[in-house]
């Protein structure tokens, strides 16, 4: 698995060209998505994929960028969803103080990138697998805390009886507003990292990626720049658990569990680190075949054939889906290269 | 010039760009330097010859700040930086490069000059793009041209030959303002179209940035500096014009005879 994301510098061109005749033709596609798909398609695989999508982003940015691999970034969407449920309202009688959702929303994210800075900054002294280790064990510890407290975190019921916010007339718990609004947190996530890579702090984070000595030789304050990053990855990661949590109405230690952590980290590499649109075509593979492979193959080996598929692509093409892309298209993958996002 | 220099470098007094006094490392009960005393006029380009071992690259990372020495005071331009963290020394406008390129093979190259300027700049934390007429861009662009790596601009430092690289990391030396620069072999694993380039390039540096450039290519060290200091052992013993330094027998002897055992 690479962890390097090339970048190079663009050269002038209108805002149509810059955004590129794949990214438009892809947004006409989620746009008009909903025309053709049931509420099933809608939510269970539309707004799931996006959700995970999200939270592979989160790891994506870390991970390609600044060569930092979190196991994390679940615990973090968990910290959202659970300050959704303590600071709004549960029918769990533990709790739920009531705050109205355009308080709590912004409280619960700002909480998960505090958490994520927090986990961030614990982490930075550590490189390549102590990086995975040590926020593994932050991970674990956090879903047994979270099952063994009952002040808090409820137990091991959690919270359920969330309710997603009404306004503007619409109930956004309804499959094509939660599709839309889904669709427009990813789009403004995505966009953020496309944007941000290019940005001062994003070559920052890279350099310091590729020589933390050097960089800390021309000026730079490595720990401080890593730190932020983890900062907005727990930004993009919160929302992705307040759109979770929203969704399913509830949450518990089971959301937070090291199982969906490694999903988070194969829906990753199943992406591809290279760029940031990789995460969510690793979310879609894997939302997929979570949803559908118990019908092909039954109950029993449905995890099989999941891990199959991942060994398979992790095989043939160590950079994930975007790997193969380039392989099917090597010239356009070259210019893609060169020419940056 | 070399008149004033020596007659500057006598006196103890003057514009010292960097004086050094009674400098010592030790590693453990290895002396890799030892009562090394040194004064190097502003704008003076001084080549420090020695054979591998000698201490040269420690005597370097004592001024920049990476190891600290055990022993001794360090003064840069007057003011005693003995203690300052490298950051500290960077600000005040002194760089080095790295005896093995030390780059973001990930960037392109005007990016990485980019940052290299940004980086002794108050604007280092940004999270807009910058723009082609961000004044460090600029910058960025005029360093390109001074190292000859213009053609390169936008390639990814991966991309780049080790000629190249070694270009680029001079170019980073040259971000910001420097006032002095430490050469750590500039010329290691060169061609010998691509050591031209870099005695042209080290020679059309603006006349106040000094140096200290780390050599083993006589060739290259002594055309491109105005006076030699040998060392040996961790100590100082011979200092001299090149062509005093090429003369000397003993110089002969211990350098060009130790260099291969």
């Amino acid at each position: 698995m690479s962890l390097t994301v090339a970048v190079g510098a663009a050269p002038r061109q209108n805002w149509l060209e810059k955004l590129g005749a794949g990214h438009i033709i892809l947004a006409v596609a989620l746009v008009l998505y909903p025309l053709v798909a049931s509420d099933f398609f809608l939510t269970q695989i539309g707004g799931y994929s996006l959700i995970f999508g999200m939270l592979a982003l989160s790891l994506m940015m870390l991970a390609g960028y600044g060569g930092m691999v979190s196991l994390a970034q679940i615990t973090v969407a968990g910290i959202a969803a659970y300050a959704i449920a303590i600071l709004g309202e549960n029918n769990s009688n533990v709790l739920g103080l009531g705050w109205p959702w355009w308080i709590a929303a912004p409280f619960a994210i700002l909480a998960a990138a505090v958490a994520s800075a927090l986990i961030g900054w614990i982490s930075v002294r550590t490189e390549g697998i102590y990086t995975i280790m040590i926020t593994l064990a932050i991970a674990t510890a956090t879903f047994y805390f979270a099952q063994q407290n009952y002040a808090i975190f409820n137990g091991h019921s959690g919270y359920a009886g969330i309710r997603a916010p009404v306004f503007w007339g619409v109930n956004w718990r309804d499959p094509k507003a939660f599709y839309y609004l889904c669709l427009g947190s990813a789009v403004l996530s995505y966009a953020g990292i496309l944007y941000g890579a290019r940005s001062t702090f994003g070559m920052t984070v890279q350099a310091i990626r590729d020589n933390p000595r050097r960089m800390r030789a021309l000026g730079y304050h490595v720990t401080a720049h890593k730190v932020f990053a983890w900062f907005l990855a727990g930004i993009i990661a919160g929302v992705a658990g307040v759109l979770l949590v929203w969704f399913n109405g509830r949450v518990s230690p089971g959301t937070i569990g090291v199982d969906a952590a490694i999903d988070v980290l194969i829906i990753a590499v199943i992406g591809g680190l290279r760029h940031p649109i990789g995460p969510f075509l690793g979310a879609l593979v894997v939302v997929l075949m979570q949803t559908f492979a118990i019908d092909l193959v039954g109950a029993e080996r449905f995890n099989a054939l999941i891990g199959l598929v991942f060994l398979v692509i992790v095989f043939i093409s160590p950079d994930g889906i975007l790997g193969l892309w380039g392989r099917i298209r090597p010239q356009l993958a070259q210019e893609s290269l060169r020419s940056g996002p | 010039m070399t008149e004033t220099l020596a007659a500057n470098r006598l006196q103890g007094s003057g514009a010292f760009a960097l004086e050094l006094d009674g400098v010592a490392r030790h590693f453990g009960a290895l002396v890799a330097l030892s009562g090394i005393d040194m004064r190097i006029a502003a704008g003076e380009r001084r080549a420090v010859l020695g054979s591998n071992g000698a201490g040269k690259t420690t005597l370097f990372n004592a001024v920049t700040g990476d190891f600290l020495p055990t022993a001794g005071r360090i003064r840069f331009f007057g003011e005693d930086i003995t203690d300052l963290p490298p950051h500290e020394r960077i600000r005040r406008g002194l760089r080095r490069t790295y005896q093995i390129s030390q780059l973001f093979k990930g960037l392109s190259v005007l990016d990485s000059i980019f940052l290299a300027c940004r980086g002794v700049s108050r604007r280092r934390f940004s999270l807009l793009r910058p723009k082609a007429t961000d004044v460090n861009m600029v910058q960025a662009e005029s360093i390109l041209n001074a190292v000859h790596l213009e053609a390169y601009r936008d390639l990814l430092v991966a991309t780049l030959s080790h000629g190249q690289q070694r270009q680029l990391e001079i170019a980073l030396a040259l971000a910001g303002a420097p006032r002095f620069i430490l050469f750590d072999e500039p010329a290691a694993g060169l061609s010998p179209t691509e050591r031209r380039d870099l005695v042209a390039i080290l020679n059309a540096l603006p006349k106040h940035i000094g140096y200290i450039i780390i050599e083993h290519d006589l060739d290259v060290a002594l055309r491109v500096s105005e006076y030699v200091s040998m060392m040996h052992n961790g100590r100082l013993f011979k200092e001299g014009t090149p062509q005093e330094i090429e003369a000397d027998p003993e110089v002969q002897e211990i350098y060009l005879g130790g260099k291969h055992g």
